[in-house]
């Protein structure tokens, strides 16, 4: 199977703690996930009904994942009904150069882009570049990482780990040596540099949030208005959309909408909401050509696994990573790829491959409160508990550091002690003998050995209780006799 | 009315004094209460790793030996264990038939202590008492896999001389995960360092909770920062006097 290039996901220990040591980075972290966590607290408690939204989203979710080869034609054909003109692409490789195709058609030397998480998994940007065609950023958080020479840190908020600070200096650097410090100030340079670009790109490239089937129509939404621009006053318009994007009617915007503004950052409705059908018609604004570019990059193989096929509902919220309570330690880079949080825990080994992700799922205490967000309600953990079993088949665990044996060797042991109450109680008894070397007043402080090694890293671990509860049952029963 | 004592692993090893509390209780709620010393562990370790032939190994034993007992329910003083044998097994079996019966017929038998004895033996007060500033934990198992977050709640408000404060935030997991804390160690221990400061910043005594491992790893981090909170397990609250 074909793998993504830059997979760094099975980094993530390494790269978790690089967040975890630097304070400034896990105040960012901290800070924004629980402001983003408590609006859409406040947001939904608004709502009448949320939850039967919930239950209505997944279900309209699940008809078109469930059938999506039906969708999928009826939407091209709407497209193409409304004048557009629909490419399909079967991977990273053909999506980017087919827009690397079309920007040359359309002579564009720069290309303007809305956000979008799609063309950072296809790497768009450096393709562009190596076609020598200039990709410009236009939402501001974006805009940031493309001049940090970052991956986007969360889905929704991608430059959710620069403060103030960091921004300042990036545009201090890159963009205009006259230092500006306070937000305003630095929206304003931003919006200079880019205002420009708009004007003059011969190109627009997009995401899309949804893609309805019924009508053709992409839509979009943002808080800046870049997406709006970039779509419409290029003279081409390319949409990227990702083949699970699709939902069936019109009117399932109603749902939708109403869930992924609220959601994400706890908005009602974002600022702007882009429904974009086919290109301009004559004497109206927009685009002479709409061109959408439907992507698989490995979500036809998600969905030819019954099991997994349910993280393809997602709709990109981000609300999972910002519930998340070890997102919010580690940070969305740790995760690796361009998706991070517990949904990026899934679709990164289904769209990466899981050998070089092998090590996401296991990134996770499962405590469930990203499926208590999923607008959606995907069932996360049992996913991710799936793809744990998946992994140890597919790609093994190596011998953590220190331990004697291999995980899975340790595994067999274990079920082997636990299959018959003399082997476990016997191997209990070993282990209070053996304790004695190692326990001090009822603790056990360190250990070479893993997982001791581990767990006593930053906690101690009780020692066995001097006799179990099975050894004392007898006093137990003989004192109810008593009474 | 007789239950089966599911202790789980780590209570009978190192917290044999949370099943003789969850006994304890039970009996004086009137219950008749049976060990099988048979029973090692529910398999969540393999499970939880993802060495889904080593769990059902272990859980197939669990099945056969609760379908065999003379007891109406069987409790258990952890809803992680509760969880995996009520939810779990399920999942685990569900491409074995008979298995898959035998899951299905526990899954409506098993309790964790505190629903049963809130929603099964319909008591509120146990007669206890504890004159502790305390702050319950939702286990996140116990919280979202049984949706069990009231019913200690109202046990922990009957208990006399004790005083129940709620925490921050207090949906938020403790960090300790199974396998988890000693995989991802440095983040484990950062979010139980959280869970100890927002129990600590409320000036709670106590940290009570229904299961062995949340306590064990919020023990252990308590213990090696010097601090002087303490854990105690649910059962252990209402066993007391």
């Amino acid at each position: 199977m074909d793998e993504a290039v830059g997979v760094e996901s099975n980094q993530i220990h390494e790269l978790g703690k690089r967040v975890m040591g630097n304070a400034r980075l896990a105040e960012a972290y901290r800070s924004s996930t629980l402001r983003l966590y408590d609006h859409r607290r406040q947001a939904i408690a608004e709502v009448p009904g949320f939850e039967a939204l919930r239950e209505r989203a997944r279900a309209l979710k699940r008809e078109v994942i469930t059938h999506l080869d039906y969708y999928l034609e009826q939407f091209a054909a709407s497209v193409e009904r409304r004048g557009g003109k629909v490419h399909w692409a079967v991977d990273a490789r053909e999506a980017c150069a087919l827009v690397i195709a079309l920007a040359r058609e359309c002579g564009a030397k720069e290309v303007v882009k809305a956000k979008s998480m799609v063309s950072e998994e296809i790497e768009l940007n450096h393709a562009l570049e190596t076609a020598g065609i200039r990709p410009v950023e236009s939402d501001l958080g974006e805009y940031i990482l493309q001049l940090a020479n970052e991956r986007p840190a969360h889905i929704v908020a991608p430059a959710i780990h620069k403060t103030r600070g960091d921004v300042a200096d990036l545009f201090e650097r890159h963009v205009d040596p006259h230092r500006a410090e306070e937000p305003e100030e630095l929206t304003a340079v931003a919006r200079q540099a880019l205002r420009t670009v708009f004007a003059e790109a011969g190109m627009g490239v997009s995401g899309a949030n949804f893609a309805v089937a019924e009508t053709g129509t992409i839509v979009t939404v943002e808080n800046e208005g870049n997406i709006r621009f970039s779509t419409t006053a290029p003279r081409v318009h390319v949409a990227l959309v990702g083949i699970e994007k699709l939902i069936p009617r019109f009117q399932d915007l109603a749902v939708f909408l109403r869930l992924l503004g609220r959601s994400g950052t706890g908005q009602k409705l974002t600022s702007y909401t882009s429904i974009l059908t086919g290109p301009r018609r004559l004497g109206e604004d927009g685009p002479d050509e709409m061109h959408v570019i439907l992507i698989d990059n490995g979500r036809t193989r998600a969905l030819a696994d019954e099991k997994m096929r349910e993280a393809l509902y997602c709709i990109r919220c981000g609300a999972c990573l910002n519930a998340c309570p070890v997102y919010r330690k580690i940070g969305g880079h740790a995760y690796g790829w361009v998706y991070s949080g517990p949904i990026g825990a899934l679709i990164t080994p289904e769209l990466a491959g899981l050998k070089q992700a092998r090590e996401l799922p296991f990134a996770s205490s499962l405590c469930g409160a990203c499926r208590e967000v999923c607008p959606v309600k995907i069932n996360i953990p049992d996913l991710l508990l799936h793809l744990r079993a998946q992994a140890q088949e597919t790609a093994a665990a190596t011998k953590p550091p220190g331990s004697p044996v291999r995980e899975h060797t340790a595994m067999r042991l274990w079920a082997w002690l636990m299959t018959s109450s003399r082997r476990y109680a016997w191997s209990a008894r070993w282990a209070r003998i053996g304790q004695h070397l190692v326990a001090r007043s009822g603790w056990i402080r360190s250990s070479r050995f893993f997982p001791l090694s581990a767990w006593t890293r930053d906690r101690d671990l009780p020692a066995l209780a001097p006799r179990s509860f099975r050894q004392r049952w007898k006093d137990l029963e003989s004192e109810e006799k008593d009474t | 009315m007789r239950v089966a004592l599911f202790v789980t692993c780590l209570a009978d090893q190192f917290y044999p004094g949370v099943s003789e509390a969850t006994v304890k209780v039970l009996r004086r709620l009137g219950v008749e209460v049976s060990f099988d010393p048979a029973q090692t562990c529910c398999g969540q370790p393999a499970f939880n790793t993802g060495y889904r032939e080593e769990a059902r190994l272990v859980a197939a034993r669990n099945l056969d030996l609760f379908a065999n007992a003379d007891a109406d329910y069987i409790v258990s003083p952890s809803g992680s264990c509760t969880s995996m044998m009520r939810v779990f097994y399920r999942e685990l079996f569900e491409h074995d038939p008979l298995r898959s019966a035998q899951a299905q017929a526990m899954a409506g038998r098993v309790f964790e202590f505190s629903e049963f004895v809130v929603k099964v033996l319909k008591v509120d007060d146990v007669g206890a008492r504890f004159a502790h500033r305390v702050a319950y934990h939702d286990s996140c198992h116990l919280l979202r896999e049984l949706g069990v977050a009231e019913e200690p709640r109202r046990l922990l408000r009957a208990v006399r001389d004790a005083e129940l404060v709620e925490l921050d935030d207090n949906r938020l997991c403790c960090g300790f995960g199974g396998t988890f804390a000693v995989k991802f160690p440095e983040v484990s221990a950062a979010m139980g360092a959280d869970k100890i400061k927002a129990a600590a910043a409320i000036g709670a005594e106590y940290l009570v909770a229904g299961d062995s491992g949340c306590l064990m790893h919020l023990a252990g981090l308590i213990h090696r920062q010097g601090a002087k909170i303490k854990t105690i397990h649910l059962a252990e609250v209402l066993a007391s006097h």
